[in-house]
């Protein structure tokens, strides 16, 4: 289909559509902002001045970008063989409620074991609650999408209740957690902000899992699982067992997420400890075509939205819930331009059937 | 007699709770006999919530509330339908897509116009007193002293049925969920049938978004759906797609969640979380077969595309 006249075309697409798509919301956005009485360019310039230039913004951007970009690598890991987990905050919450077990009550370890110890507990509670879906697709056929969302709200409400009963702080006025011992916490990187290691523990994974599926055989079946599964069978592969540790890797990775989120900041297990990076995670994942180094970029663009919202709050008088709007536009206008592509023949990431 | 006044508002309760998810769930209904998964149904019951609050905070009349959650409940619709059927949008990330944006928009919208972020005060809508039967014990304030939405859905469950098991136009939309090629093949339009199936599904979840502005809160708030569009999902597998038993599925889940509210009020030391994941959690036995398997329409999830030889 393609003629010589353009073959820069395919090359620039896969970026050229997230970038359109990102600036309509920024655009429509901007409406919405100047519908709330104030000057969308200013807002703008607050935003991302805010998160981006200065020095404790981009700190509190650090922070947000860090659990954003593991739980993006779950959703994106999935993604690679074919499957959809929308089981992130799930996941996050899991991850949270392994790292904090570890960090309450093995006290007494220098932190050099204590603190890989907790983020394994993340890894592997966030990992058991990815395997269940991923064993209950790949041995009973149940679709994970509706799985992992139910066991979303599962995961939330159980620690919920741990927080409120069995982990509760004695004479807590509100239902959180003792303070983790200090050898579990993650170190912070910026002197004076809030930003930790826990975006550190998100570069590696992105290294790691960038070696993982370029150039281990794992990487090599998920690839083939994700293309075409009955050729993955037919080549002699399980595609059950690949199906079930890519889920339970995915849920792992979330896991981190939510294990940083407990290690690097808040210190203690809190109800509802995740405003929804869960969901956000699935919205980066899809933005960046199952680039490991777009799932980085977009991560920071949304961090920096949830950063420099409140900023804009404060200083411009703008809702912070404009950025809400934005992000659910930012989907949106990427499903859509994705659509726009194959209609126009280009060969996108997702195929139509899952 | 106290108790028997316990019991009673007690089930009243579970019914009014349970009208939200079965509009929401009946709504997911149709979308998904049709083949398309409905996860948007949570954004569609947050419009429709926002757009009733709209409605009745500026008119003063509950009515234009509820014909502006019907008219934006079927915009939203509309939308998904566009990005299903017609781009082929993957049906999933059109509604997580759908969801996001509803919570931006409609809590931006509701600071911009409702200045504190709620709309104070709402007229609500009454009940509607049936003479004569309304003084049947029990039955009769529960089914007999409602309003006129309870009414609505107590016609809505029976229709529905009928419609989708005996009427030719049933028969489309099962054929169309189930298999798009034979239904094509007897010349019914996939699309259009899908079209209409899911711009229904918008208006009826968005019925059950007003009920909760217009009857149980009277006021809007922020992100009020609160997971209730997936709960109404739950209730569809576990009610195995079939209109009764996803009614009966949403009442179960609405006493559930009577019960856990009555422990928070009278702060019982029971742990109430276990009640709210129980719908969530016989979704899922539900699926796995250990409460019943319960198998979507077999053309769940895959666009329709005429011109291949596959699906």
């Amino acid at each position: 289909m393609m003629t010589k006249k353009q073959p820069i075309l395919p090359i620039l697409l896969p970026i050229l559509s997230p970038i359109v798509a990102i600036v309509s919301a920024l655009l429509v956005g901007a409406i919405l902002i100047a519908f709330s009485g104030n000057n969308p360019v200013t807002a703008y310039t607050v935003l991302f001045n805010e998160s981006l230039t200065n020095y404790y913004g981009f700190g509190s951007t650090l922070t947000k970008t860090a659990p954003l970009l593991l739980a993006g690598f779950g959703v994106l890991v999935a993604l690679k063989a074919g499957q959809f987990n929308i089981g992130a905050e799930g996941q996050i919450y899991m991850g949270g409620l392994g790292s904090t077990l570890v960090g309450l009550y093995l006290p007494g370890l220098p932190a050099w074991i204590h603190l890989p110890l907790a983020l394994l507990g993340g890894f592997l509670f966030g990992g058991i609650w990815g395997g269940i879906p991923g064993y209950l697709k790949a041995v009973r056929g149940v679709n994970e999408v509706i799985t992992t969302l139910l066991l979303n709200y599962v995961a939330l409400n159980l620690v919920g209740y741990l927080v409120q009963q069995p982990l509760i702080e004695p004479g807590a006025p509100s239902p959180y957690s003792p303070l983790l011992a200090k050898t579990s916490w993650l170190p912070i990187i910026l002197p004076e902000t809030q930003a930790h290691a826990g975006i550190l523990v998100g570069l590696i994974a992105a290294i790691v899992l960038w070696v993982m599926l370029a150039r281990s055989p794992l990487g090599y079946q998920i690839a083939a699982v994700g293309m075409n599964p009955t050729a993955a069978r037919y080549a002699g592969m399980s595609v059950r067992r690949t199906i079930i540790l890519v889920m339970a890797l995915a849920g792992g990775l979330a896991g981190l997420a939510g294990a940083s989120e407990v290690l690097g900041l808040r210190h203690r297990l809190f109800d509802q400890f995740s405003p929804g990076y869960g969901y956000d995670a699935i919205a980066i994942a899809f933005l960046s075509r199952g680039n490991i180094a777009g799932v980085v970029a977009t991560s920071l663009f949304f961090g920096a939205l949830r950063s420099g919202a409140n900023v804009m709050q404060r200083s411009a008088n703008v809702p912070v819930t404009v950025v809400y709007a934005i992000q659910g536009l930012t989907v949106l206008f990427i499903a859509i331009s994705f659509a726009l592509e194959r209609k126009f023949k280009f060969q996108g990431f997702f195929k139509p059937q899952m | 007699m106290d108790n028997l006044n316990f019991f009673t508002d007690y089930l009243i309760a579970s019914l009014r709770l349970a009208v939200p998810l079965a509009f929401a769930a009946l709504g997911g209904l149709f979308s998904e006999r049709s083949g398309v998964i409905n996860i948007a149904l949570e954004g569609m019951l947050l419009s429709g919530a926002f757009a009733s609050a709209v409605g009745a905070f500026f008119t003063g009349n509950v009515w234009v509330g509820l014909l502006l959650a019907i008219v934006i409940g079927g915009i939203v619709g509309l939308l998904h339908a566009y990005l299903c059927v017609s781009l082929r949008v993957d049906q999933l990330v059109s509604g997580l897509a759908i969801n996001l944006t509803a919570v931006g928009l409609t809590s931006f919208w509701a600071r911009i116009l409702f200045n504190s972020g709620q709309a104070q005060k709402l007229p609500g809508i009454d009940a509607i007193a049936i003479p004569g039967l309304k003084n049947i014990p029990i039955i009769g304030s529960l089914f007999f002293n409602q309003d006129p939405l309870i009414y609505l859905l107590f016609l809505l469950v029976p229709l529905t049925t009928y419609l989708i098991f005996r009427t030719s136009l049933g028969l489309s939309l099962r054929a169309v969920g189930e298999y798009p090629r034979a239904a094509d093949t007897a010349g019914v339009s996939v699309s259009l049938v899908r079209y209409v199936a899911v711009i229904i599904s918008g208006c009826l979840a968005s019925l059950g978004g007003a009920y909760l502005t217009l009857v149980h809160v009277n006021f809007f708030v922020e992100g009020m759906s609160a997971g209730k569009g997936f709960i109404a999902l739950a209730a569809l597998i576990f009610g195995r797609w079939h209109p009764v038993s996803v009614a009966l599925a949403c009442l179960l889940f609405g006493a559930t969640e009577a019960l856990q509210l009555r422990i928070q009020a009278f702060n019982l030391n029971i742990p109430y979380q276990f009640l709210v994941m129980l719908p969530y959690i016989i979704a899922l036995l539900a699926l796995v077969g250990l409460a019943g398997k319960s198998t979507p329409p077999a053309a769940l999830g895959n666009p329709y595309i005429p011109e291949s030889r596959d699906s």
